[in-house]
């Protein structure tokens, strides 16, 4: 467990310590034009009112990682090949997105 | 102070990089971000490692400063230029402890990291040597930084921010939403203080708002009184250095501290008060 703010790792296994029935994650993988996967993208996590909530950024395998409530939340993608978005109605356990870039 | 004073942009860095007696500094929780790739030129200052006490929880000392920017060859007359990832949180963090420590020409890159690779700017794993210095830090600025006491005197006295997430300060969650929500000491927030998360003073790409911008959030939005000094916390005092940066050195606001205990101790505190919900509650 970090004890700050920043983010975790995204490429990194779910910590043992996180219960996925009792968690909320939203997570997925962003990826370019071509379909490749992109490192370096900046995801953030924005509330039902469209409020910044979190932001990290993806590792090598393109993929992100939030821990949430269920409810509606938008996902806000971008990175140099271009920006995404994407909504996303959450509920307990994994909720998987692919986030597509693009000028 | 003029945005100028203590912004720069990425296109005046670019145009910096070789300039002498300009010293860019990466400072980040994570350093494998340093190691993967940085600014040409620049040092790493590591969040944790070279900032913190490593046994008492408090950061480092004038001595400990001192000896560290001397190590990293850094002078007192140099002009040092801070940014890292996170919206550069920890770049504002290290921002502050430069104030608190009395360096008289510290700026910070706007946008950060994030602007920098979003431009495609270009970036190296290549680690500059910098001879070692003899720095002296003066003693700390205590008008700069809240203890605990002063800010339970301040509840319906002064401005109080707090900078986390609608839902950390509400009290539904404990942390920020990428960390997972395991922690033990009571949710909520300081009673009276406004709620105004760090990320309203940022773009999306980074960058700090404009002032006029950031005037009508703080003032018209939130009801922060002009004529009043203010405390700015969030759970550990890097994300309020970021909204301490945009009050004091963007807006000019001359009492703004930065409460880096933060909810990490106020929440953990016996006895004093809470509020929970949207609302900032009473004293």
């Amino acid at each position: 467990m970090s004890d700050s703010c920043a983010a975790p790792d995204q490429d990194a296994a779910l910590p043992a310590s996180v219960d996925i029935e009792k968690e909320t994650v939203l997570t997925g993988t962003v990826v370019n034009d071509e379909g490749e996967l992109v490192q370096g993208a900046y995801v953030r996590l924005l509330d039902g009112s469209g409020e910044f909530t979190a932001e990290v950024v993806t590792g090598e395998g393109g993929q992100f990682r939030f821990f949430a409530a269920p409810g509606k939340w938008t996902l806000r993608a971008l990175s140099r090949y271009g920006d995404a978005t994407g909504e996303v109605e959450a509920s307990r356990g994994l909720n998987e997105t692919k986030l597509a870039v693009s000028r | 102070m003029a945005r100028e004073d203590v912004l720069v942009t990425a296109d005046w860095a670019e145009e910096n990089l070789d300039t002498p007696g300009v010293v860019f500094v990466e400072v980040d929780e994570d350093t494998s971000a340093y190691d993967s790739g940085h600014i040409r030129g620049a040092i790493k200052i590591d969040w944790k490692d070279d900032l913190q006490d490593p046994v008492r929880r408090d950061f480092v000392n004038q001595e400990q400063f001192s000896q560290l920017l001397s190590e990293r060859g850094i002078s007192n007359d140099d002009t040092v230029v801070l940014y890292g990832g996170n919206n550069n949180w920890f770049a504002a963090y290290a921002y502050w402890y430069f104030k608190l420590y009395g360096h008289e020409d510290v700026k910070l890159l706007d946008g950060g990291r994030k602007k920098w690779e979003l431009d495609a700017r270009e970036v190296t794993t290549e680690v500059p040597e910098r001879k070692p210095t003899q720095y002296t830090a003066k003693p700390l600025n205590w008008d700069l930084r809240a203890k605990r006491d002063e800010v339970e005197a301040a509840i319906g006295a002064k401005n109080l921010i707090d900078v986390r997430s609608p839902d950390e300060y509400a009290g539904r969650l404990l942390a920020p939403a990428h960390l997972p929500q395991e922690q033990s000491q009571r949710a909520g927030h300081i009673p009276t203080a406004l709620s105004v998360p760090w990320s309203k003073a940022a773009n999306e790409d980074g960058t700090f708002k404009s002032e006029d911008e950031l005037r009508e959030l703080y003032v018209n939005e939130a009801g922060l009184d002009e004529g009043k000094a203010t405390i700015a916390y969030c759970r550990i005092g890097e994300r309020s250095s970021h909204t301490w940066f945009a009050l004091r050195e963007l807006l000019g606001y001359s009492d703004v501290k930065n409460y880096d205990g933060s909810w990490t101790e106020y929440g953990s505190l016996v006895g004093v008060p809470i509020a929970l919900g949207d609302e900032p509650g009473t004293k």
